[in-house]
């Protein structure tokens, strides 16, 4: 009796727990962190040592093989892997939280101070981003993840913010947020617990995709060569891979692999946030 | 004013409000036009039109919910567009209070339904004898507190949820209370009771509720006086006997033409187009022109034309 009660008061979970794609996704996406917790203690080499022959291919030794130099891909890539999730950790989390901010307010307020802020997302929107990145990158000589994720988390949140506003404005329309107003609840807290509480599942369901963009953003930039001057990253591995011509030379391997282990990563997350959205709208679920 | 009195609590001049979206060619609606009526405490007033007629939008301006584009609210004769601060908003959500249309929306359905209470007590009333307070004005609803509190919304029913609400605005002991469409969610065994009960504690606290309706059996049942809307405008002013015995504007007559009566069966002629309402309006607007709001008698009054 007392676990129906329990499934009973937590429907989405149990509608998350037993939803395929979530399932795969959440398994899939488990794997990868385990694999960036722990694949650095299962290889005895370091991401920049020259761990062997060049030119090898995927071996027991060597599983996704060494670079020209010798230097060991796996290695790299896990090491890499780590960063990324830093990155999408960090920049999700800082687009996640300008969105949902500037939404709320957008939303709540309406009127002129709704103008003003959507002008201001709206210039983010139409802005080259690309350019503004390769500037600001450009100018900082020194770059760690963290500068990386922060670039990438500034200016990720537009969309966030419009999603979010609209949102919003459907729910400020309800009975309950009226009633907080005429009950003299200060607007901080009919916010957080009449707007934002009411809205967790989708600006969870936003974070994730955040979380995968802003993974593939910062990919993207350390692709072009903007990526951290120390460390090691996905993009990074494969920026080296590009450079040293590694297609045309035959290491497949030091290309494709890393590029796999990321879009296996971000198919994970996609999986995970279609499989939400049958869950959180139940329209949608199989029956 | 003729049917001005000392003793009114709200008294609302000229209210306009005029809804405008965009920004740079802005879409206009005028929701309320140039709307007056008087408050009395230990009355009940209802606030009767069509949809769109632009009476919940009168309850939303009252409530503070939106801001008149035009005209006064004068609150025990203070205008209260000019409350701004916390406090003074705090003041007179004191005093002036609602009931919503929908019960179930009127619930943040993450919360347990004491949430409402909770509120009220950290906003507005000291927190000793919480529980007994409470325990009080929900039994004077009719409702079970034991069944009731601890509860989410949607382990309550429409009826249960509604008669918090009024337990709730009981709690503050309000002056002015705006119960918008207050029952029409509820079904008709229910209904009565809330009803009454509405009418008793209007009669027993002096308070003066605002019942925003469509429905004009209920207004007749419940009101002292009636407010009849169209189009935003105030076409009709007075005594419920006096309007509902003697109704001059063509679409008050319309409207008392249209109630189906118990007993008689559908008739087809009995239907009013639309456009013939508005061809009808027009017309009696056009010959009373350049008559503006008349008192026809004492407590009744009508708007015999829009261009004054």
């Amino acid at each position: 009796m007392a676990a129906r009660e329990f499934w009973k008061r937590h429907e989405n979970l149990y509608f998350a727990l037993t939803n395929k794609k979530v399932l795969i996704g959440i398994s899939i996406f488990t794997l990868m962190i385990l694999l960036a917790i722990f694949g650095p203690a299962l290889t005895p080499y370091s991401y920049d040592e020259f761990a062997g022959e060049g030119y090898l291919p995927p071996s027991k030794d060597h599983l996704f093989g060494t670079t020209l130099m010798g230097k060991d891909v796996f290695t790299r890539t896990v090491y890499g892997l780590r960063s990324t999730f830093a990155v999408g950790f960090i920049a999700g989390t800082i687009a996640t939280l300008i969105g949902c901010i500037i939404g709320f307010l957008a939303g709540y307020y309406g009127k002129w101070i709704d103008e003003a802020l959507m002008m201001i997302t709206n210039i983010f929107l139409v802005f080259p981003l690309l350019a503004l990145l390769i500037i600001l990158a450009a100018y900082l000589p020194y770059r760690g993840i963290m500068t990386i994720s922060i670039i990438v988390g500034m200016t990720a949140w537009p969309w966030t913010a419009r999603a979010v506003r609209s949102q919003t404005l459907s729910i400020k329309n309800q009975g309950y947020v009226n009633l907080s107003r005429i009950s003299g609840i200060s607007v901080f807290r009919i916010l957080r617990e009449d707007i934002a509480a009411n809205m967790f599942s989708y600006v969870f369901m936003v974070y994730i995709l955040q979380f995968s963009g802003t993974i593939l953003a910062a990919v993207g930039l350390e692709f072009l060569g903007l990526g951290p001057t120390q460390g090691v990253s996905l993009g990074l591995v494969m920026q080296n891979a590009v450079n040293w011509n590694a297609i045309q030379l035959g290491l497949w391997w030091w290309a494709i692999l890393p590029g796999l282990v990321l879009t296996i990563l971000v198919v994970s997350l996609y999986f995970i946030n279609t499989g939400l959205d049958e869950v959180f709208n139940p329209r949608l679920r199989e029956m | 004013m003729a049917n001005q009195k000392q003793d009114s609590i709200m008294s609302i001049q000229n209210l306009t409000k005029v809804f405008k979206s965009g920004l740079f060619k802005p879409e206009v609606t005028v929701a309320v036009k140039d709307v007056s009526f008087e408050m009395r405490p230990g009355t009940i007033l209802s606030l009767v039109g069509e949809s769109g007629s632009g009476k919940t939008t009168i309850g939303k301006l009252i409530l503070k919910l939106l801001q008149p584009t035009g005209g006064k609210i004068l609150y025990k004769g203070k205008d209260i567009t000019a409350i701004k601060d916390k406090e003074g908003l705090k003041e007179y959500y004191r005093r002036v209070q609602a009931i919503f249309q929908d019960p179930f929306s009127s619930f943040n359905p993450l919360y347990r339904v004491d949430r409402v209470f909770d509120m009220v007590f950290k906003s507005f009333l000291n927190e000793d004898n919480k529980e007994e307070k409470i325990y009080k004005a929900l039994e004077s609803v009719n409702l079970n507190p034991e069944r009731i509190l601890n509860k989410f919304p949607h382990q309550l029913s429409g009826g249960q949820l509604q008669r918090l609400l009024i337990a709730r605005a009981l709690l503050l002991d309000v002056d002015i209370l705006v119960a918008d469409e207050l029952i029409s969610m509820l079904d008709a065994s229910t209904r009565i009771g809330v009803l009454n009960l509405l009418v008793e504690l209007c009669k027993k606290n002096g308070m003066s509720v605002l019942f925003i309706t469509h429905d004009l059996n209920l207004g007749y049942y419940v009101s002292d006086y009636t407010l009849i809307m169209y189009k935003g405008r105030l076409v009709e002013r007075g005594s419920t006997r006096k309007v509902y015995e003697n109704p001059i504007h063509p679409y008050t007559k319309m409207l008392f033409n249209s109630v189906p009566d118990i007993g008689k069966m559908w008739d087809r002629s009995k239907e009013f187009l639309p456009e013939q309402v508005v061809h009808d309006v027009r017309k009696f607007y056009k010959e009373n022109q350049g008559r503006g709001f008349e008192e026809v008698e004492e407590e009744h009054g009508v708007l015999f034309s829009d261009t004054y």
